[in-house]
């Protein structure tokens, strides 16, 4: 599997609910050890794409693999590959730290000798040794955010998918917890995030940018930001919604 | 498999260590079972009555005598006018007042004949009915003892048995009641709130993503609280033997497999009550307006079926409670075995298959 360099393969990944498309021929890649952004507004259809590239939910036509694995037949595979963090950051908060990892641990099939040592270097290199015994309850959100990544990247996924992971903390946490991607990035984890926050799309390596079920543009942020001859993603995202826009309802 | 252990262990710990979950868990059924047991009664003793006696002679202070021997009631006051009558009832002491009239030894020994007034508080109106029937049971037997040789024969003697509860203790009605209410809420409510607030949470969205698979995350949700609830229904059982003398005549092996299998009915309805509410309060009052009162008032716990309305009867034959209430009361003072409640047995193991299959295919639809 280490041979395979697009941990994600779309082509003309399609999703209908009834008439409306969510999902309209979506074409791309993610390739292995890259943080690729996924951005759009609410509505733009990243939910229904990210539900599908997890195995939760079939694309009604299109080829889709993730890890090597096709999405149609292979979702027991692929959620075994998979790491997954939203903004809702997932970990139990009546359990203690060291709790939530042996369970979520544990639930991707990591033995217990496995888990102990790993466990205990992670924390440290979060300079967090000492609360191992601490319930979540009783932790800052923004220690919560970075454990919850932690546990979505412990079992070591090829890929790991971050729905919205930094809301509602404030900016100095967020570069903290963007260190955190690049370091698993740096180890060969390959990081998906959807964000609302523009300048996090400028710490992305690529970026597509979604608008009304379709992709519109993707690439690099620099490259992005002089096609669409923008100062910031901010503005090459407004730009290329108010475009779709003025298409929908001509003057 | 390993992970699904961790699973259960996450999920005791998660009930361990909320303190109102324990509560509802273990301390709601026992103090619910005493105070059904003992409070909420229909047995009957030491009623206050007050007696108008406007004859004063033999006869009348041996039926006085009589009544007030029984041990269901007691004299709170000898009345001397028709006035007090009102007044005593609107004290609020007594519920029935007994007037005998004037000259009644000699006219019951000249003609035959003497009339008793018995005047019930009916506000109350089932305590009014039995007070009244008491009484009359005994002015009854009174009657037929003074006048051993009747001038009419009488017609008919009705001899009386009452079989099974002989001593017809009310607590025979509640231990059973009390039992399938304490499930129903128990595993119903405690599942569907426990699977919500993992729903509430977030954290179902990243075991649903996680290769556990759907059925894992439900049993696994579920087995502590079959432990938890079988540990309640056997507490339930001590105290109803040790404390209220509650016999168990048939087979206990038997009467444990019920409520094994009416715990995992609970149990499929919480699960599938969970799958249509979002939010642990949602799931709470379902369970409370879906389980609790029908348990209650439709299950012939507290009013017997057979005296509603044809379309309360119908939805009644639709509470899974009534049939485990009929099943737990044949089998403990009856003594009867699985040949004479094997419909009931069936239908409850009928519907456990109806709620699993609604909710996995909820489960299913909901979230893939």
């Amino acid at each position: 599997m280490d041979s395979i360099e697009q941990v994600i393969r779309a082509r003309d990944l399609t999703k209908r609910f009834d008439s409306f498309t969510a999902n309209d021929r979506l074409s791309f890649d993610v390739y292995r050890g890259e943080i690729f952004g996924f951005l759009g507004a609410n509505g733009a259809g990243k939910t229904t794409a990210i539900r599908i590239l997890c195995g939760l939910s079939k694309p009604t036509s299109g080829e889709v693999s993730v890890a090597g694995y096709d999405v149609y037949h292979q979702t027991e595979q692929i959620k075994e590959h998979i790491g997954y963090m939203s903004q809702r950051f997932s970990l139990y908060e009546d359990l203690t730290v060291g709790e939530n990892f042996r369970f979520y641990a544990g639930i991707y099939g990591l033995p217990v000798r496995t888990i102990r040592p790993r466990m205990d270097e992670m924390l440290r290199s979060l300079g967090i040794g000492h609360l191992k015994g601490q319930l979540i309850a009783s932790l800052p959100l923004g220690w919560k955010q970075k454990l919850a990544f932690s546990v979505a990247v412990f079992h070591k996924p090829s890929i790991v998918f971050l729905d919205e992971p930094t809301g509602g903390v404030d900016p100095i946490t967020r570069r903290q917890f963007w260190e955190l991607i690049y370091e698993a990035a740096r180890g060969g984890i390959t990081v998906f995030v959807t964000t609302h926050y523009m300048d996090e799309a400028e710490y992305c390596d690529r970026v597509s940018i979604m608008v009304d079920g379709r992709i519109e543009t993707i690439g690099p942020p620099a490259f992005l930001k002089e096609k669409h001859q923008a100062a910031s993603m901010e503005q090459v995202f407004l730009k290329l919604a108010r475009k779709r826009q003025n298409e929908r309802e001509p003057q | 498999m390993k992970s699904f252990g961790g699973f259960v262990i996450k999920e005791f710990n998660h009930i361990f260590r909320d303190r109102r979950t324990m509560l509802v868990l273990f301390g709601i059924p026992v103090a619910q079972l005493l105070i059904f047991g003992y409070v909420v009664t229909n047995e009957f003793r030491n009623f206050r009555i007050a007696i108008f006696d406007m004859s004063q002679d033999e006869v009348t202070r041996e039926l006085t005598g009589k009544i007030l021997s029984s041990g269901y009631f007691i004299l709170d006051e000898s009345l001397t006018s028709t006035d007090g009558i009102d007044e005593a009832f609107k004290k609020g002491h007594i519920k029935e007042v007994v007037i005998f009239g004037q000259g009644f030894g000699k006219r019951l020994e000249k003609e035959g004949l003497a009339t008793v007034q018995v005047i019930a508080d009916a506000s109350d109106a089932n305590t009014a009915n039995l007070l009244v029937n008491y009484t009359n049971g005994i002015i009854q037997d009174f009657a037929i003892r003074y006048r051993p040789a009747p001038a009419h024969p009488p017609a008919i003697r009705i001899e009386e048995r009452m079989i099974y509860n002989a001593e017809l203790k009310g607590v025979y009605m509640f231990v059973p009641g009390t039992m399938a209410l304490i499930l129903m809420l128990v595993s119903a409510m405690m599942t569907s709130i426990s699977i919500a607030r993992e729903k509430e949470m977030g954290t179902l969205e990243v075991l649903l993503i996680s290769p556990l698979k759907p059925y894992h995350i439900i049993a696994g949700k579920v087995i502590p609280y079959v432990v938890l609830s079988f540990i309640n229904a056997v507490v339930i059982l001590l105290l109803g033997f040790f404390v209220f003398g509650m016999p168990v005549r048939g087979s206990l092996a038997l009467l444990l497999s019920e409520s094994l299998l009416f715990i995992s009915l609970a149990l499929s309805l919480g699960i599938f009550i969970s799958t249509l509410a979002g939010t642990q309060q949602v799931a709470m009052f379902i369970s409370m307006f879906a389980l609790m009162l029908p348990t209650l008032l439709l299950s012939g716990f507290i009013f017997p079926v057979e005296n509603m309305p044809l379309i309360l009867q119908w939805i009644s034959a639709l509470m899974p409670p009534k049939y485990f209430i009929t099943i737990i009361k044949d089998i403990m003072l009856k003594g009867s075995g699985l040949e004479f409640v094997w419909e009931e047995t069936l239908i409850l193991a009928g519907m456990t298959l109806l709620f699993i299959f609604l909710s996995v295919r909820r489960f299913k639809t909901r979230f893939v």
